[in-house]
């Protein structure tokens, strides 16, 4: 055990081939796909996902790590796992190129990451095996209902066994389903997704009855309702989605069929935002990087360089907006390293998981909108990306918690409160 | 790869500074700011943990390498019992480990196992000068070579235990280039009166004034200064999350016990996002102070800018964290019988102390 910063050489490897990645495939058509919603971007797609299946199925753009090889001599030594801090450099290196283009490469996504987190082995064997295969698919998580966003303990979808045909019948209505679209409706240039639906078994039991049900693409009593129009990540597909009495097999249950009086079930399904916020947080912190580097691109060309080292009483104020961007960015991209890190290692990461988010949800706006005030007329024109990503950004402090609901989850912890000491 | 966690060894190192800065820092921080004086046998007690001493190969009189991966853990975690107790202890190292950085194998053969071998001893340096803008790498102060010795010029302040001081470590510019000058208390330094600031009272610090100060010219230390300095700024650093630290603590155990409307003020959100906020910039700084210390012992190319950006966040840090402090305790953390208060006067300060310290 020791502190170190090397990033491991099969990061590096990841890193150099996304970059290529983000400079070729992203930021060309960045502003095509920004001005035109709802358009999708078939030749990312088709292009990540045949780069993910030569490179042996990675796992960019799927939030669930797949599972750890055993090592084939017992006497080499182990390796230390570092799939998390893969998977947070791949990201932040994607959203670099464009967030919202990220958001559709092909993949589990979060639906994945529940399947992953909560289901049975035979259940991953099953849901997980897709995103290999020849085309690519999509999986999506339906959590938030129109009148519960954070506090999902308020969900009101309800999924009731059918003792008939042991199936689980599903109503309510779901909305803000990222990649949902993309995640249920066939098409022919995409496999069969899968949604990942939140619902409560009996609401007598509040948290205690929350469980999440596997929905295939295509399955009867599913309708996309709407598609939203977004201030940023617009290639991005956000979905409303309805649910009426849907059926699903009895098997497509995550997590146990079964209601007990404590609510280790809802915490263990909490658990997964524990593992997925720092990799937002690294989106978040890859759309930074690419503000700053950009605002320091621009200002070079206006022959200003930044003058590190001297006192602040002697910088200009530009030169003291781009340090304390710096430092902001630095800060936040370690608070995500050292949160994935922990994940890797099986560590408790809950703490670290959230003040991520927090720090990262923080600089990403305010780095961005701090970009396009320092460029001006420059910074607010369509024709840089500035404005673009500023837009972007704001997700960040929005999705997988907001900054609120992070910094709720980080005073509980640091002031030792459960979730009524600290309504 | 990626690490967060001390090795064996800094662990032990650590484990015996932490129950140090609990047991005696601590307890004697508010008596020693009120009388503005340290106890010696709490400064000599400090030494003896032997933080320095392990970073000095034995060749010199140490026991170890130098790391200033272990030197932020250790420098965070005396701030986090009493600044001025910590600088107090670590001022030796202002003279040491600038000359294991940057002097020549006599001058660390010479100079450092008399200190090093011995009970704590006030060397120390002079770097800060009194001016608004003042910058490290461009001082006022000169060095003008004059045959075998160079002649120095200039005004120095928050000069820790000049007034006792054997020897020290006089920055000065030499053709415009920041070096240091080892000068003797014999040399011709004028010492002032203790200074007086806003914190840091039981620390006796001085100005010093250099009127043709004459030294040897092998007393040059002709290395670099930017991996001296970025060794200040990453220590200042570290200091500073020590007292965040300590403010952050404080106040969350205060919001855990006092009640408003019925509950702990703790339970109100206004109360517990403030220190979420605490407790996320506290951290986020430390990590960012880390990676500077690990650049700065694998010498990678961006480490004197990590290290001054690690700095210059903490004293932003710290501030915040230390205001808030205050603000948390409302009137009561102004009482100086709670340390909130001198946290947060010690907080604005790291804003000018790099050059305090050194890991």
């Amino acid at each position: 055990m020791t502190i170190e910063f090397e990033t491991p050489k099969p990061i590096e490897n990841a890193r150099f081939l996304l970059q290529t990645v983000a400079d070729n495939m992203m930021r060309p058509v960045s502003r095509q796909f920004d001005e035109e919603e709802h358009t999708i971007p078939f030749s990312y797609i088709e292009f990540m996902h045949s780069a993910m299946r030569a490179m042996g199925g990675g796992s960019a753009g799927s939030l669930a790590p797949g599972e750890e090889k055993k090592p084939e001599d017992p006497n080499k030594p182990k390796r230390a796992p570092i799939a998390y801090q893969l998977l947070a450099n791949q990201l932040e290196m994607l959203s670099w190129g464009d967030v919202g283009m990220y958001l559709v490469t092909p993949g589990g996504g979060l639906g994945a990451a529940a399947v992953q987190a909560a289901g049975s082995p035979e259940q991953k064997a099953k849901f997980l095996a897709r995103f290999n295969e020849e085309k690519p698919t999509f999986a999506a998580m339906c959590m938030t209902e129109p009148h519960a966003g954070s506090d999902t303990s308020a969900i009101r979808t309800r999924a009731v066994l059918d003792e008939k045909t042991n199936e689980w019948v599903i109503n309510g209505e779901k909305i803000f389903v990222t990649a949902g679209d993309k995640s249920f409706t066939e098409r022919p240039e995409f496999g069969k997704g899968f949604l990942v639906v939140w619902a409560s078994i009996d609401p007598s039991a509040g948290r205690a009855g929350m469980r999440s049900f596997v929905v295939e693409a295509g399955t009867p009593g599913v309708k996309i309702t709407k598609l939203e129009h977004k201030m940023g990540i617009r290639v991005s597909d956000t979905a409303s989605i309805s649910f009426d009495n849907v059926r699903v097999p009895f098997e497509n249950i995550l997590g146990s069929p079964t209601v007990e009086k404590t609510t280790t079930g809802f915490k263990g399904a909490m658990a997964t935002f524990d593992a997925t916020r720092p990799l937002v947080a690294a989106t978040g912190v890859g759309v930074a990087r690419a503000a700053l580097e950009e605002v320091k691109k621009m200002l070079a060309e206006q022959g200003v360089t930044i003058r590190y080292g001297l006192p602040r009483q002697k910088l200009t104020a530009v030169e003291r907006d781009v340090v304390d961007m710096e430092i902001m960015l630095k800060s936040a991209w370690l608070m995500v390293l050292k949160a994935v890190w922990m994940a890797d290692n099986k560590q408790p990461n809950a703490l670290e998981s959230s003040m991520s988010k927090v720090k990262a949800g923080d600089v990403v706006t305010k780095i961005t909108q701090k970009a396009v005030e320092l460029m001006g007329p420059l910074g607010y024109s369509r024709e840089y990306l500035l404005e673009k990503w500023m837009r972007d950004a704001k997700i960040t402090d929005i999705y997988e918690g907001t900054g609120q609901i992070n910094r709720l989850v980080v005073a509980r912890q640091v002031l030792g409160y459960s979730g009524s000491e600290l309504r | 790869m990626y690490g967060f966690t001390p090795t064996d060894e800094q662990k032990m190192l650590i484990d015996t500074v932490v129950r140090y800065a609990k047991n005696d820092l601590r307890p004697a921080g508010h008596d020693a700011d009120e009388a503005k004086v340290l106890p010696p046998k709490l400064i000599s007690k400090g030494w003896e943990l032997g933080v320095l001493q392990a970073s000095v190969p034995e060749a010199y009189g140490g026991f170890g390498e130098r790391s200033a991966v272990t030197g932020v853990l250790a420098a965070e975690e005396l701030a986090f019992g009493d600044l001025a107790g910590a600088l107090a202890v670590m001022t030796p190292s202002l003279f040491v480990t600038p000359i294991l950085l940057a002097g020549s194998e006599e001058q660390k053969q010479t100079w450092i196992p008399p200190v090093i071998e011995a009970d704590w001893m006030p060397f120390t340096a002079a770097l800060i000068e009194p001016s608004f803008d003042f910058d490290p790498n461009a001082l006022k102060t000169t060095a003008v070579r004059e045959g075998d010795s160079y002649l120095l010029n200039g005004l120095k302040t928050y000069v820790p235990y000049a007034a006792e001081a054997e020897a020290m470590i006089v920055y000065a510019a030499l053709d415009g280039v920041t070096k240091g000058f080892i000068v003797q208390k014999g040399d011709g330094l004028t010492v002032s009166e203790r200074i007086k600031l806003m914190g840091l009272n039981a620390l006796p610090l001085y100005q010093v004034r250099l009127e043709n100060v004459r030294v040897p010219a092998a007393n040059l230390l002709e290395g670099d200064f930017a991996p001296v300095l970025a060794s200040m700024q990453v220590a200042n650093a570290a200091l500073a999350v020590g007292v965040a630290r300590a403010s952050f603590e404080y106040a969350r155990d205060y919001a855990k016990e006092r009640e408003a409307f019925g509950v702990k003020i703790a339970q109100k959100q206004a109360i517990a996002f403030m220190l979420a906020e605490m407790a996320t910039e506290i951290e986020a700084i430390r990590l960012l102070t880390w990676q500077a210390a690990w650049k700065l012992d694998t010498g990678k190319e961006d480490a004197f800018i990590d290290a001054y950006l690690a700095s210059t966040g903490a004293a932003d840090m710290v501030m915040m964290v230390t205001d808030r402090g205050v603000q948390i305790l409302g009137g009561h953390g102004y009482i100086r019988d709670h340390p909130v208060e001198k946290f947060m006067r010690e907080g604005r300060g790291f804003a000018s102390f790099t050059g305090l310290a050194i890991v």
